[in-house]
């Protein structure tokens, strides 16, 4: 095919301009499971859906805490992802051993897209395959990025990433308008909806997602960037199901959806 | 007196105070801060939480101590990153070990105490010289005032030798009340004599209930 011939060194233009290696490795994390975060003015809250490589094996670590005030989700090579998330963790304690001040989240979001660059312009480098939805709180609010492989960034109100995202982005681009008002609760909602929708049918439970808050509450107090813990996650899930009022749908094997995927699917790519 | 042209520490004085009970610790530090004959400020915390059970108290020089508590903060920090828990207290005294002889020969100019509670709940005190040099005890104490506190200490807590038998614990038997009573008492009469003690005494209680602190006002002589 044509595009064949530009797309072996990743400091290979194509004709167009386009760098194909980058490209290739913004698909990457299209192939790994969805991740959703949503903020309001005073909270961010990260949501991610599990998937085991098999029955028998635990899930990928999907949502990380980075300091106090931030966390990651993520999606694509989660071996990638993992020492990106261990270089923001060493970035976000040096800021705070040299300045005594937490990172503020723009500043996270730019130094990881900085790094994301330099192997978008290194022949012996490639690409990180993976995509990081940055959620932390700092003195200006609560805030969302979306990282990608090619070095870019954005803030989002609402975003997902991952297989099956566009799903949880047509839900979220229905509500996003009113996300700033929301209560941490209403949030939190919305982010296991979104989830749901990418589940396709599968009944959302406790182990097969999950959740994670950060923000400031209205009498000023901090809540630090923590993991939901399961038990409240299905109260959750099941307080929303009881006031939908419909059936839920039956749950099917995981194993199918591993078929949907592909089946030259990398063992790497969760 | 006659000053070296290269030396690059001060004493900024203070006493350092631990003891280690059966499901407590009380680590303790006055709150003076001084260089030469004067007072530099009255109200200078000492002690550093490190983690959750664990408390350091350091005296020496300030700007020394500061990086070296700023230094174990990021590094517990890390811990708990790679973990998923915070740091136990011996894990902590390895630690401080090693970040004291990493600077063998520009040595952080700090005499430590660490205090705690272990793995099982019960009472550690380590003890530190300038190069990270340490041992679990059941008490200590360190800086300026700590030749005048250790000999009542060792009147009041030392434990028959451990080489006789039934093996007796190095932890004082004492209440957690009465150690603080007597962890006040020790600073009263250092403050008595050494002129780099005084002003305030803060004291941490560590035990299963979480953390406590307590001010009490030393003379400001």
């Amino acid at each position: 095919m044509f595009r064949n011939q530009y797309d072996t060194d990743v400091t290979t233009w194509s004709p167009a301009g386009r760098l194909f290696q980058v490209e290739y490795a913004m698909e990457a994390v299209k192939q790994g499971s969805a991740c959703v975060g949503l903020r309001s003015r005073t909270h961010a809250v990260l949501a991610a859906a599990n998937k085991a490589a098999s029955e028998l094996s635990s899930h990928q670590r999907k949502v990380f805490r980075v300091a106090d005030h931030a966390g990651v989700a993520l999606a694509g090579l989660t071996a990638d992802g993992r020492v990106l998330s261990r270089f923001l963790r060493s970035e976000c304690i040096n800021h705070a051993f040299v300045y005594d001040a937490p990172l503020p989240v723009s500043r996270l979001a730019l130094r990881l897209a900085d790094k994301a660059q330099v192997c978008t312009q290194r022949s012996w480098k490639r690409p990180y395959g993976v995509g990081l939805l940055v959620a932390g709180l700092d003195e200006s609010g609560a805030h969302l990025y979306y990282n990608c492989p090619s070095g870019n960034y954005f803030e989002y109100q609402a975003f997902a990433i991952g297989s099956r995202s566009q799903a949880a982005k047509t839900f979220l681009e229905r509500k996003f308008k009113g996300y700033d008002d929301y209560t941490p609760e209403q949030l939190i909602r919305d982010a296991l909806s979104a989830i749901k929708e990418t589940l396709q049918g599968e009944k959302l439970t406790s182990s097969n997602c999950t959740l994670a808050i950060v923000g400031r509450k209205d009498d000023g107090t901090v809540e630090p960037f923590e993991m939901i813990d399961a038990k409240r996650i299905q109260e959750i899930i099941d307080s929303m199901e009881a006031a939908e009022e419909t059936p839920v749908a039956a749950a099917e094997p995981s194993s199918t959806q591993e078929e949907d995927k592909g089946t030259d699917a990398a063992p790497m790519d969760i | 007196m006659s000053r070296r042209g290269d030396w690059v520490y001060e004493n900024n004085g203070g006493t350092c105070v631990a003891i280690a009970g059966a499901d407590y610790c009380v680590v303790a530090a006055d709150t003076r801060l001084s260089v030469g004959y004067s007072i530099l400020t009255r109200d200078h915390s000492k002690i550093c939480e490190l983690a959750d059970k664990c408390v350091l108290a350091s005296s020496g020089f300030q700007g020394d101590i500061k990086a070296l508590h700023k230094n174990l903060s990021a590094r517990e920090l890390l811990y708990q990153h790679q973990h998923n828990k915070r740091m136990s207290c011996p894990a902590m005294a390895q630690l401080l070990s090693n970040t004291l002889y990493y600077k063998r020969f520009f040595p952080y100019y700090a005499f430590n105490v660490l205090g705690g509670l272990d793995s099982e709940g019960k009472g550690c005190v380590f003890t530190y010289d300038a190069v990270g040099s340490y041992e679990r005890t059941g008490f200590s104490a360190q800086g300026t005032g700590s030749t005048l506190i250790m000999p009542v200490l060792d009147n009041q807590l030392k434990s028959p030798s451990p080489l006789l038998l039934p093996a007796r614990d190095a932890v004082t038997p004492l209440s957690e009340s009465e150690a603080v009573d007597l962890v006040k008492d020790v600073f009263a009469s250092a403050t008595e004599r050494d002129i780099y003690t005084g002003d305030k005494l803060e004291i941490v209680v560590i035990n299963k209930a979480g953390t406590k602190r307590e001010y009490i006002d030393l003379r400001k002589d």
